[in-house]
C-alpha cells in the first residue's frame, strides 16, 4: 500500500493540475488583485507614505503582496475541494485501493504549483514596474523557502475549509480576513505610525516577521530575529493546520 | 479435498443496522449474495438502498452487524474490500474538466494497470466512446456518462461490482445497453450487486431479487419464487397492445445508440 503514496498522489496531482491548465483563470484571478493594488499603492498612495528608508516603495511593499497573492490563492484550493467533495467523484476515489492521504495531498501540491505560478506573475509584474533587487540566489532561495513554507501552511488552512464547507461561498469565504491580514502589518505602513493598539496587533501577527524577513533578504540586509519568528509562525501554522485537517479528513470518511 | 459446489457467497451481509441520528434507515439486514451472479435490491426511494451499498463498499461504517466482501469483513479489512469491488453510485462520478479517455487512464493509473493508455482505448470502443474520447466528459449525453462511468468502475476487472441505480434518468435505449454490459459482466463471472427501484429492471436481470422496505429485507427469492407469493396466475384474455417503449424503440430503430453521441 505504502508504496502507491508516490504514484497514486503523482497520477492524483496530473489530474487536478489538469484542472488548472484548463481554466488558467482561476490563476489569472488570483494575480489580478494583488496586481491591481500593487498599481493602486505604488501610483496612487505610495507617494504619500513615508516609509523611513531609501528603497523605492514598491522594493517595500512586494513582499505584502506576495502574501496578499497566497492568500487569495489558496481560496481555489478549498474550491476545488469542496467541488471534489459534492461530485461522485470524491466517492469512487474513496472506495478504490488509494492511500487515504493521497486525496488531500494531490490538492496540496497543486495549490502549491498553482500559487507559486500566480507569485511568478505578480513579481514579473512588479519588475516590470520598476522592483529591483541585488538579492543572492541564497537569499532568492531564502524568499522562495519562506513563501513556499507560507503557502502549505495556509493551504492546510484551505483544505480545513474545503472539507468542513457546506456552500461553495462557505468555502472561499475563509479567505477574506487571510487576504486582509497584510493590511494590519509592516506590509504596507511601518508599524510604529499606527495607534498603540493596533501597532501591538501589527508588532504580533505572523504577518509582520514574515514581511519583514521577506524585505530585508531583497535588500540584502541582516535578517535578524525576524526570520525566526516568521519560520515559527509558518510552522506553528502549518502543524496546526494540517493536524486538524487530517482529524477532519478522518472523521468524514469513516 | 477440492470442493467447487461450496464456493463461499461473494457478498455476506448479517444484521447490518444503520441509523442517523433518531432515522433507522437499517434495522437488521441478512442476505448473501452467490458469487458470479446478478443479485437485485429492489426498494422505492428512501429505503435504505444507497445506505447499504456504501456500507459495503467501505464508504459508510455499520452501527452492528457484519458484512463480508471477497471474504474480507468490511470493517476490519476496508482496503482488501476495495481491492475487490468497484462502485458505480447513483450519480456519474466521472471528472468532468477531463476528457472520457482521460479519465479511464486516471483510474487505470490508480488500479496500477500497466499501459493504461492501451486499456483506455480498449474501452473506449467497448462502450463506443471512441469518437468521444478526446471531448471532455462535461460535453456528453447522460447515456454516455453513464457508459463512461461504468467503464471506469470496469478497470482492472474487480470480482464484485456495485451498481447504485444503474439506470436511473437515463433513455430507453441508453438503459438496455447498461442491462446488456450487465448481462455481459455476469457471463464473465463477476458478482454484481445492484439497486434499483424500476421493477421491470429486476425482472429482466437479477438471478435473484431481494426487497428492501423499512430498512428490513422483507423478500429475497427467484423471480418465480417471489412470483409464487401471490395467488397463482389465472388467465385472461387482454388485447395485446405494443408498449411505448416498443414503438419508441421500433421508431428510433439502431440509429437511437448513434444518435446519442450527437445529441449534446
Amino acid at each position: 500500500m505504502t508504496t502507491h503514496v508516490l504514484s497514486d498522489t503523482g497520477a492524483l496531482t496530473g489530474r487536478s493540475l489538469r484542472h488548472i491548465l484548463r481554466s488558467p483563470d482561476t490563476i489569472i484571478t488570483t494575480a489580478v488583485t494583488p496586481v491591481a493594488l500593487m498599481l493602486l499603492f505604488v501610483y496612487v498612495l505610495g507617494g504619500a507614505i513615508n516609509t523611513g528608508s531609501d528603497e523605492s516603495y514598491i522594493n517595500y511593499m512586494l513582499p505584502g503582496i506576495l502574501l496578499i497573492t497566497i492568500a487569495s490563492g489558496i481560496a481555489y484550493t478549498a474550491y476545488r475541494l469542496f467541488l471534489d467533495m459534492q461530485s461522485g467523484i470524491f466517492e469512487r476515489f474513496q472506495s478504490m485501493p488509494i492511500p487515504r492521504p493521497s486525496v488531500l495531498w494531490a490538492h496540496v501540491l497543486t495549490s502549491l504549483v498553482a500559487n507559486l505560478a500566480s507569485i511568478a506573475i505578480v513579481t514579473g509584474v512588479a519588475l516590470l514596474m520598476g522592483f529591483r533587487t541585488g538579492a543572492s540566489v541564497g537569499a532568492w532561495l531564502a524568499v522562495a523557502g519562506i513563501l513556499i513554507l507560507f503557502t502549505l501552511a495556509l493551504t492546510w488552512i484551505a483544505v480545513i475549509a474545503g472539507l468542513s464547507a457546506k456552500t461553495i461561498d462557505g468555502a472561499s469565504a475563509f479567505s477574506y480576513p487571510l487576504i486582509f491580514l497584510p493590511f494590519i502589518s509592516s506590509a504596507f505602513v511601518p508599524t510604529d505610525s499606527m495607534p498603540a493598539p493596533v501597532a501591538w496587533f501589527a508588532e504580533n501577527q505572523p504577518v509582520t516577521s514574515i514581511v519583514n524577513t521577506l524585505r530585508a533578504l531583497f535588500a540584502q540586509e541582516p535578517v535578524g530575529a525576524d526570520i525566526w519568528i516568521a519560520l515559527a509562525w509558518c510552522a506553528g501554522i502549518l502543524v496546526v493546520a494540517y493536524a486538524s485537517a487530517v482529524a477532519i479528513y478522518r472523521k468524514k470518511i469513516s | 479435498m477440492i470442493s467447487t459446489e461450496t464456493r463461499e457467497p461473494a457478498i455476506r451481509v448479517q444484521a447490518i443496522t444503520k441509523s442517523f441520528k433518531d432515522l433507522h434507515v437499517l434495522r437488521g439486514v441478512d442476505f448473501d449474495v452467490a458469487a458470479g451472479s446478478i443479485f437485485a435490491l429492489l426498494g422505492s426511494n428512501g429505503a435504505g438502498k444507497t445506505t447499504l451499498v456504501r456500507i459495503l463498499s467501505t464508504l459508510l461504517k455499520a452501527n452492528t452487524g457484519t458484512a463480508t466482501v471477497h471474504g474480507f469483513d468490511v470493517s476490519s479489512a476496508p482496503g482488501e474490500v476495495r481491492r475487490s469491488i468497484s462502485l458505480t453510485g447513483q450519480f456519474a462520478a466521472i471528472d468532468d474538466m477531463l476528457t472520457g479517455r482521460e479519465n479511464l487512464v486516471l483510474v487505470a493509473k490508480l488500479r496500477h494497470m500497466k499501459n493504461p493508455g492501451t486499456i483506455a482505448d480498449d474501452m473506449l470502443a467497448r462502450f463506443s466512446l471512441t469518437d468521444a474520447g478526446n471531448r471532455r466528459a462535461a460535453t456528453y449525453s447522460g447515456g454516455m456518462r453513464r457508459r463512461l462511468d461504468i467503464a471506469m468502475s470496469l478497470i482492472g476487472d474487480p470480482p464484485i461490482i456495485f451498481l447504485d441505480e444503474p439506470t436511473t434518468g437515463l433513455d430507453p435505449q441508453a438503459r438496455i445497453e447498461v442491462w446488456q454490459t450487465v448481462k455481459e459482466l455476469a457471463k464473465g463471472g463477476t458478482t454484481v450487486l445492484l439497486t434499483t427501484q424500476y421493477l421491470d429492471e429486476a425482472e429482466q436481470l437479477a438471478d435473484r431479487i431481494a426487497i428492501l422496505h423499512n430498512g428490513r429485507i422483507i423478500q429475497n427469492g427467484t423471480l418465480a419464487e417471489l412470483k409464487q407469493l401471490l395467488p397463482s396466475a389465472k388467465i385472461e384474455y387482454v388485447e395485446k397492445q405494443p408498449t411505448l417503449e416498443e414503438v419508441f424503440l421500433a421508431l428510433v430503430g439502431d440509429d437511437a445508440a448513434s444518435a446519442g453521441e450527437e445529441s449534446r
